[in-house]
């Protein structure tokens, strides 16, 4: 069991800045994130893309503010639970939390502040009709483990990265890859593009463009897959294979939190604005842009903001009859949990001969 | 004179909408579909505008002369569901005068 003060609901810069407010306040706290990876979207989706509306950065990429994030907040030693989905919430008797993730870890914590943006990162199913009914019965939206097709039959559709990558890795594990894409352009670096095209010409890969799977048969398990060539319902076929592997990339949903209880509006959590973005469940908070209330914009300024509210509210809560004030991080410094400490050097005082 | 432009907007549900779009306002179709709450929040634009998603792909049904796709949309179609080829993305579709009585058809929201 992970125990902690805070814990938080996504790695996106939201949930990251928490950590360092929430630090400020002596509150521990733990990230979930169903990504790998810190960053959230700008990871995700645009790490080298700028932003400019970053108060005192007049232009910074995505990826960079993450870093920095992570920088700040390192002091405050987060932990991390990488690469799971927050599933299940059960709250005590005392109010504190246990949230339970899809792979089974617990986490046990006083407050629970959900930064989780747009929603948890999910692989895009296509839409074919039959498509659930094979589900982990030949077909499989990303790789856990590329033994499971060792000397087997793989087709992989899209034509990103991943669908190249992988094309390329299973290569010289499965006994045949088909790579099927719509287009006769991949969108990839530019190295595995050539590589994919050097399998090709090895023999290594079959490539069929312009095409797509449009329907998926078998019995109990996937047998075959129905290809549609350059759009064309007349050279449809049938391709036999014991894996289907679909790569269109990730989209967010609000996926198990929606289920938690709590009051939503418009696919965003409702909040109380006017004091701590606290949820219609106490000790649940919404933080950044997976809330919403009335003027709500999606901007990582506003979460900073948020995030900062939030951590005095729930600092109240855990200690009600201490006394406290805020105090400035220029006046105050910030001594992190790992020992170390950053203050402003002290004004020298010294006579003049 | 007026500085916007009408646009009929047929949204998922098939109900044909009637829309004044302002054009010095900087926005883009993906904007105006939101702006007049035609489809549910949280399901376009999810990306922001950046053709990173497909949630805000439209079928062009009038002949209005459009600007060219640049290569993030074209790669963005290649991988999106639903496409045809009058499928656009809304959010790289600048809001100007050019577009007076443009007909659009929200594409149906992925699975």
């Amino acid at each position: 069991m992970i125990i902690t003060d805070i814990l938080i609901i996504g790695a996106g810069p939201t949930g990251l800045f928490t950590v360092f407010e929430a630090g400020l306040l002596k509150l521990k706290c733990h990230i979930i994130d169903a990504l790998p990876h810190p960053g959230g979207q700008l990871t995700e989706l645009y790490p080298k893309k700028p932003i400019y509306d970053i108060p005192g950065y007049p232009e910074v990429l995505a990826g960079e503010l993450v870093d920095n994030l992570m920088e700040q907040i390192k002091p405050f030693e987060p932990g991390f639970t990488l690469g799971e989905r927050a599933e299940g919430i059960e709250k005590l008797e005392d109010g504190s939390f246990i949230v339970t993730t899809n792979e089974g870890t617990k986490h046990h914590a006083k407050a629970v502040a959900i930064a989780g943006g747009l929603g948890s990162f999910e692989p895009r199913k296509p839409p074919i009709k039959n498509i659930s009914k094979f589900e982990n019965k030949g077909i499989s939206y990303m790789v856990k483990n590329p033994e499971n097709y060792r000397n087997k039959d793989v087709v992989i559709a899209g034509g990103g990265d991943s669908a190249l990558d992988w094309s390329i890795f299973l290569a010289d594990v499965a006994s045949n890859v088909t790579l099927v894409h719509r287009r006769n352009e991949f969108r990839g670096a530019l190295e595995s593009v050539d590589k994919v095209k050097e399998l090709k010409d090895q023999g290594k890969v079959k490539l069929i463009t312009p095409a797509e799977i449009i329907d998926v048969n078998g019995n109990g398990k996937l047998d075959s897959v129905l290809i549609r060539k350059n759009n064309n319902p007349e050279e449809d076929f049938n391709l036999e294979t014991d894996h289907f592997i679909p790569l269109f990339g990730l989209t967010p949903k609000l996926g198990p939190i929606a289920d938690w209880g709590l009051e939503i509006e418009k696919n965003a959590i409702k909040v109380d604005n006017t004091l701590d973005y606290q949820t219609n469940i106490p000790g649940i908070y919404a933080i950044g842009d997976v809330n919403t209330y009335p003027g709500k914009l999606k901007l990582i300024l506003c979460g900073f903001h948020e995030a900062t509210l939030m951590c005095q509210s729930v600092y109240q809560k855990i200690y009600p009859n201490k006394r406290y004030v805020m105090k400035y991080t220029t006046v105050g410094g910030v001594t992190g949990f790992d020992g170390s400490k950053k203050e402003a050097p002290k004004a020298v005082v010294k006579a003049i001969d | 004179m007026s500085l916007d432009v009408n646009i009929k907007i047929t949204d998922r549900e098939g109900n044909t909408h009637e829309v004044a779009a302002p054009t010095d306002m900087g926005m883009n179709l993906m904007e105006v579909v939101r702006s007049y709450e035609l489809v549910p929040e949280g399901t376009i634009g999810i990306c922001g505008g950046m053709a990173m998603c497909a949630s805000c792909q439209c079928y062009i049904l009038s002949d209005t002369p459009m600007p060219e796709k640049e290569m993030d949309e074209e790669a963005m179609l290649a991988e999106a569901f639903y496409v045809k080829d009058n499928s656009r993305l809304g959010c790289q579709i600048p809001v100007s005068s050019e577009l007076e009585g443009l007909e659009v058809e929200m594409a149906p929201e992925e699975p």
